[in-house]
């Protein structure tokens, strides 16, 4: 699977470190609500309301390089407006993932 | 030129805030999560451009085109493609970004929204149309030209030759006749063959005139009008 970074951001600031400082600080605490509300959403079947999360995330998700993981994501929230949860499983992988990448900067 | 930015999330508002910046005559006037907010704001205040997301819960970035009236122009952003097709059906769109918004991309659409607004308040001050396209006939098909791309357009016998930012047609007809279809206030005839937009000049050399790869001469009769839409130091 691709790895969580940077080079989005770094492109888009052009050496503005107090601009990756602030989006950097962003995602840190928005992903983690959002996935929350993610994962709460779907428990309880409320697919629409967890298709807009996703909506949300993939958003963080292409920020942070992660060209197919965008794409799966944008399939994923397709899929659960039709109460479909087959890419659960792969979004979740994705999820993780930036998890542990956002303990690390 | 002003601008606001609607989208429900706060990343890509800091991204197109920060893009924003590095363009030196855009101000970014407020920027609204709600497209709600948004609506009233606008109603009370002069806004020339409006960045505005799609797909926001609620009210969604059509909804917000369908309550406004008299939209400025406006440059979508979005993660969804699938908006693309819709979003054109919008005079009002001049360009549609899809996320993440890279600046030089970025830089694209604003030089759109600027070519379209100039020649939009332009409008404004004289010009016989409100519409900033025109449509010529080109083997019986009717093909549309966006006017404020148009640079050149040059006679050539019982032909013209309108030449664009993106591609050059022959049609038949006559000088006078676009003309009379083209804004005074972009357009100049400079020489009994020629008719250039005066906002696309590079330089001017003695009695020519360089646009794009052109040198187009100038008639002795037309040059004082020519220096006079000039903004000369």
């Amino acid at each position: 699977m691709e790895q969580p970074n940077l080079l989005y951001i770094k492109t888009l600031s052009k050496g503005d470190t107090s601009f990756e400082e602030k989006i950097i600080k962003l995602i840190k605490v928005e992903f983690p609500l959002e996935k929350e509300k993610y994962f709460d959403t779907l428990s309880n079947k409320k697919y629409l309301k967890a298709a807009e999360h996703v909506h949300k995330i993939s958003h963080k998700i292409s920020i942070l390089g992660l060209k197919s993981c965008y794409e799966l994501a944008g399939e994923h929230e397709s899929n659960l407006r039709e109460k479909n949860e087959d890419l659960k499983d792969s979004f979740e992988d994705i999820l993780l993932a930036i998890t542990n990448y956002m303990n690390t900067i | 030129m002003n601008c606001i930015i609607i989208d429900d999330e706060s990343a890509a508002r800091m991204i197109i805030r920060h893009l924003c910046a590095g363009v030196e005559d855009l101000i970014v006037l407020k920027e609204f999560s709600d497209a709600i907010q948004a609506v009233k704001y606008f109603n009370l205040n002069e806004v020339d451009l409006i960045f505005l997301d799609i797909h926001m819960p609620a009210f969604t970035g059509f909804d917000f085109l369908q309550t406004i009236s008299n939209p400025p122009k406006i440059i979508v952003t979005t993660s969804d493609k699938n908006f693309a097709i819709d979003a054109f059906e919008y005079d009002c769109i001049v360009d549609y970004l899809v996320k993440p918004i890279y600046e030089e991309r970025f830089l694209k659409a604003i030089n759109k929204a600027k070519n379209v607004t100039s020649f939009s308040s332009s409008t404004h001050d004289g010009a016989d149309t409100n519409d900033n396209h025109l449509y010529v006939n080109i083997d019986r098909r009717l093909i549309k030209i966006d006017i404020p791309s148009i640079y050149l357009v040059e006679a050539n016998g019982d032909y013209i030759n309108i030449k664009t930012e993106e591609k050059n047609y022959t049609v038949h007809s006559t000088l006078k006749k676009i003309e009379d279809k083209l804004p005074d206030v972009l357009f100049l005839k400079v020489h009994r063959s020629y008719i250039i937009n005066t906002k696309k000049i590079i330089d001017i050399e003695g009695n020519s005139v360089l646009i794009k790869k052109d040198v187009i001469p100038v008639s002795r009769s037309n040059r004082t009008e020519l220096m006079n839409r000039l903004n000369l130091l």
